[in-house]
Formats: C-alpha cells, sequence, structure tokens
C-alpha cells in the first residue's frame, strides 16, 4: 500500500512538472512555427488551402454578406493599417482633391483602361451596410458606396488566362532596404465579381475619407479587413500572384496571414 | 521476522479481495479520439490565446464599441504614477492583474499583453502563425469529432456507456455525494456524473466552440447567415467562443483532479490499453481478465 502511495505521489509530481514545463517553456517549444521557411509551417499552413475549397465548396459564389440597418451603424467606420500615406505622388493627388486621380486597369486584359474618379462616380453604384472584421478580432459597422467591380472590369475584358486580380495601392507599411513596403492584394475572380465588391468612394454617405482609403478602397466583403486594400491605383489581371512582394499575394501574406482570408 | 510474515498474509488477501475483474472497458476509437483531442486542444487553446491577444477584448452585439462601450471584458495596460499596470475589466470591475495580464514579463524586459508569453503558442506575439496553427488543429478536431461519432454510433459506445439510463438518473444525488467524499466506483460502466459531463463536453461545448468559431467566418456569415442570429452577433459569438474555451479548461482540471483522486495508473492504464480494474462489487463476465 505505502509503495503504492509513494508511486502516486512519484507520478503526481512527475505530471505536474512535465505539465508545468509545457506550461512554462510551452511556448517556445513551438516557435520555430513562426519561421515563414520552417518545413512544419509549411505542412500546417496546407489547412489553409482547406479551409479556401471547403468555403468556396460550401458558400454559393453569389452569396451576400449580411447588410445591416441604418440604426445599426453606431460609430464611425475605425481606421486601421496607413491612415495618411505620405508619398509624393498620393500627396500630389490628395492636394488636388483627387481630380488628377486615375485607376487603371492592366495586365490580362484586351483593353487597359483608366477611371477619373468622376467617372466611377457616374457609373452604377451601390450602397451596402455591412460589417468590417479585422483579423484582430474586432468588428465595426458602416456604409459603404462604390460602384461594383465587375463594371470596369468588363469595360477592360478580362483575357481567359486571367486568374487573379493584383491591387496596387499608395500607401506603405514602413520601409526595408528595398524602398518602402508598398501595400498590394490579390483576389481570385469569385470575388472580383461578387455583387458586393464594391470600388468604394464614400462612407456612411461622406466621400471616403484619407483614414480610410481615399479615393478608392476595395470591399471585399466575405473576407477579413486585410483583403480589402485602401488607396488603390492599379488592378492588374494575371494568371497568379506570385510575381509580386515576397510571392505570397499581398503585403499581409507575405508577413504571414493565410490569403483566402475567409475566416 | 516471524510476525512480520504473519501480518503480512492477511493484507496481501485483503489487497486481492478489494480488486475486481479487469475489463475491457474503452475501445481503440475512443482511446485514439480521446488522445488526439488531447493534443489538439493544447494546441488550440494556446493558439487561440495568440490570436486573443491581437485584441484583447470581448463584446457582446455585431460589432466592437470604439465610441460606445460593449465590451464584457478588456485587458490593457495603464501609466499611474508608481509605473505601468496591467489592468483587466470584467463587466465593469477593475482589477489589477500586473504580472499576468495586460503586463507580465520581468522588471528589465515588461511584456505589454493580454495573456503572458508562457501560455501563447508562438511565445512571442505573431498573429498570422497563431492562426495557421489554430486553423490547422481545428481541422483535425473536427475531424476527430466527426470520426469519434461514427465509431461510437456503430459500436455502441454512445448508445450503452453515454447516454444516461433512468436509474443512472435516479441515483445521481447519491453519485455527487460518493463523488464528493471522493468514494469512487469503478464498475464497467461510467457513473451518472462521469456521463452527464462528458456528455457536457462532447454533445454541448465541442459542437459550441466549433458553431461559435465558424460565426466568425466572414465567408461562411454568408452561407449560413443563421448562425450569427443563433448567437446574437459576431461579437457575441467571439465571446461564447472565448467562453466555451474557458469551460473546456474548467471541465480539463476537473478531470485531471479526478483520475488523480481515483486512482490514476488504472484511470491511465484504461485509456491506453483499454484495460480497466473494476472495484470488488464488480462481477466477472465472458471476457474479463482476472
Amino acid at each position: 500500500m505505502s509503495s503504492l502511495r509513494i508511486t502516486r505521489r512519484g507520478l503526481l509530481g512527475l505530471g505536474a512538472a512535465s505539465a508545468s514545463s509545457l506550461v512554462l517553456s510551452g511556448c517556445d517549444l513551438f516557435d520555430g512555427i513562426g519561421s515563414q521557411d520552417s518545413r512544419a509551417r509549411r505542412f500546417l499552413e496546407k489547412a489553409n488551402d482547406v479551409t479556401y475549397r471547403a468555403q468556396r465548396l460550401l458558400i454559393r459564389d453569389g452569396a451576400l454578406a449580411p447588410e445591416y440597418s441604418e440604426s445599426e451603424i453606431r460609430q464611425g467606420q475605425r481606421p486601421n493599417g496607413s491612415r495618411d500615406p505620405r508619398s509624393p505622388e498620393y500627396l500630389a493627388l490628395k492636394a488636388n482633391d483627387f481630380r488628377d486621380y486615375r485607376l487603371s486597369i492592366t495586365g490580362l486584359v484586351e483593353k487597359p483602361v483608366s477611371f477619373s474618379l468622376d467617372k466611377l462616380r457616374n457609373m452604377p453604384s451601390r450602397t451596402q451596410i455591412t460589417r468590417h472584421d479585422c483579423v484582430e478580432g474586432w468588428s465595426c459597422i458602416a456604409k459603404w458606396t462604390g460602384t461594383p467591380l465587375s463594371g470596369p472590369l468588363s469595360e477592360a475584358k478580362l483575357k481567359p488566362e486571367a486568374r487573379f486580380l493584383v491591387f496596387h495601392c499608395y500607401d506603405d507599411l514602413g520601409s526595408a532596404v528595398s524602398g518602402p513596403q508598398l501595400y498590394y492584394e490579390s483576389c481570385d475572380l469569385i470575388d472580383a465579381h461578387h455583387p458586393q465588391t464594391i470600388l468604394a468612394y464614400g462612407l456612411n454617405g461622406q466621400p471616403l475619407p484619407v483614414a480610410n482609403g481615399a479615393p478608392i478602397r476595395l470591399r471585399v466583403e466575405r473576407a477579413l479587413g486585410y483583403k480589402q486594400p485602401k488607396y488603390v491605383h492599379t488592378i492588374e489581371a494575371v494568371s497568379h500572384y506570385t510575381g509580386f512582394g515576397r510571392g505570397k499575394g499581398g503585403y499581409w501574406e507575405d508577413r504571414g496571414y493565410d490569403w483566402y482570408g475567409g475566416i | 521476522m516471524t510476525s512480520r510474515m504473519e501480518m503480512a498474509a492477511p493484507i496481501a488477501q485483503a489487497e486481492t479481495k478489494r480488486k475486481g475483474p479487469l475489463v475491457y472497458r474503452q475501445s481503440v476509437w475512443t482511446r485514439l479520439t480521446h488522445w488526439s483531442w488531447a493534443i489538439c486542444l493544447f494546441f488550440l487553446l494556446l493558439s487561440g490565446l495568440q490570436i486573443f491577444n491581437a485584441h484583447p477584448a470581448l463584446y457582446l452585439g455585431q460589432e466592437s464599441g470604439f465610441q460606445y462601450d460593449n465590451a464584457l471584458l478588456r485587458i490593457d495596460a495603464i501609466n499611474t504614477p508608481e509605473g505601468p499596470r496591467g489592468r483587466t475589466q470584467i463587466l465593469g470591475n477593475t482589477f489589477d492583474t500586473t504580472g499576468v495580464l495586460g503586463l507580465s514579463g520581468t522588471a528589465e524586459q515588461p511584456q505589454f499583453r493580454g495573456v503572458p508569453r508562457a501560455l501563447t503558442i508562438p511565445s512571442y506575439r505573431d498573429l498570422g502563425t497563431g492562426r495557421v496553427i489554430h486553423f490547422f488543429f481545428a481541422w483535425l478536431f473536427l475531424t476527430i469529432l466527426l470520426v469519434w461519432a461514427v465509431a461510437s454510433l456503430v459500436n455502441g459506445h454512445l448508445r450503452r456507456d453515454l447516454v444516461p439510463t433512468r436509474s443512472d438518473l435516479a441515483g445521481l444525488p447519491k453519485d455527487i455525494a460518493d463523488h464528493a467524499r471522493l468514494r469512487f466506483h469503478h464498475g464497467r460502466s461510467y457513473t451518472v456524473l462521469q456521463k452527464l459531463s462528458y456528455g457536457a463536453v462532447l454533445f454541448v461545448l465541442f459542437p459550441l466552440v466549433i458553431l461559435t468559431g465558424l460565426s466568425m467566418s466572414p465567408g461562411l456569415n454568408a452561407a449560413l447567415p443563421w448562425l450569427l442570429d443563433l448567437f446574437g452577433g459576431r461579437q457575441t459569438a467571439r465571446t461564447i467562443h472565448f467562453l466555451a474555451m474557458a469551460s473546456l479548461v474548467l471541465f480539463f482540471v476537473v478531470h485531471i483532479a479526478m483520475v488523480i483522486a481515483a486512482g490514476p495508473i488504472n484511470e491511465l492504464r484504461s485509456m491506453i490499453t483499454g484495460w480497466y480494474r473494476t472495484g470488488p462489487e464488480t462481477t466477472p463476465d465472458a471476457g474479463d481478465r482476472a
């Protein structure tokens, strides 16, 4: 009996010691996964492809993100990331109230085109009150007005080999040796042609403020905030997005976020 | 010498008498899924806390109040005349949680973060990696739940071992009293408290934690908008996801305490080999071992 008691106590001690070592250093143990080229991370990242495929399978291409009523707008849209781009080109455009701004559609298109802000405002418009979900975990409801992206895209006519759109932006989030790290994003053609995917120029009944992406920001309502680039100047149709930045499809994707951003 | 030997015999006899037969209690499906879940939940918890640290506040409703207050919980750090302090606000009550929540680490290297580095994977702040780990183990967790559900339906584990019978429920007060006195019955089947607590984890907490997790997906919100209605908004779903996690942690603590109190070697053996040493009141049956 006494030997059993010692065993139990020994086991208890062992259990407690191993549990506490797991908790105390726990978590440094797995820090290697943080490195982008660790093999373990590349394996775990396969789950993101599964998520993308599963959601594309489960969610109808045209299924709409929930829309809310006016009374559910209880605060301004919280700006995040870049709020005041300082590049000379952007400052020049801003000084002139974006009258010289052009949105270009280039790449794998039959007819490269560009649009002034007035032209975009005169195209069919859509206003939607939607919930913006930040990858950090918070949400904010706001009313967005813009023109559905499918309109400008149909003027440019995508070539059959185009499979993704890459959005180039004026803002950067810090600089590296190679120069400022410009924001860019990408989406597939399902999101590109989704009825709620708009080039937004209005927020809560006002022109889009600089902090929220003036003059044009993309809204992709079925994805997280980082998939919705601000200060967009060029949309490039591509067969794949690997040729930009560090090849992962976006500024934050290059820094470890998943490309799909649907959860 | 003689007297000691005389003493030993009756004790040995009493020891054999206190034992019932060795019964095969846990199928390979139960054992495999049990340990797989243990691994999944370990990573889900610690990567989940990494994700939580990106915005350590919980709200009620669809959105997060920045210009009004709908937060139920908020962890941050504030400056005081005595230096920075970690602060946790829960339902309007403020607690100084310096050292653990809001502000942790050492005096030389203070860390301003929600939960301390010992409780997150990775230990440093890395939301992207936390998400990679969380979603990988979320898929694994869901897959194992489906495997377990099919296996348990087919092999009868669900009906035989988990659904409480009428007489189980009638014995509930006695089982509570027995557990309170740490008097355990080592029978062929689970006691009613075991059935109810495992049932709560498997049929309430697991589905709840999965569904509230999915409710946070803007993609799935388009396909299954009723999920948001069911939980009362995305931010409420996030709060429930957190509470379900806390309930699972509470279950884990009680579970481990009960395993230790009931005899850790026997309990661990049954979850590793399937064989469980019953108490003397258990009558032997075909297929048992001595």
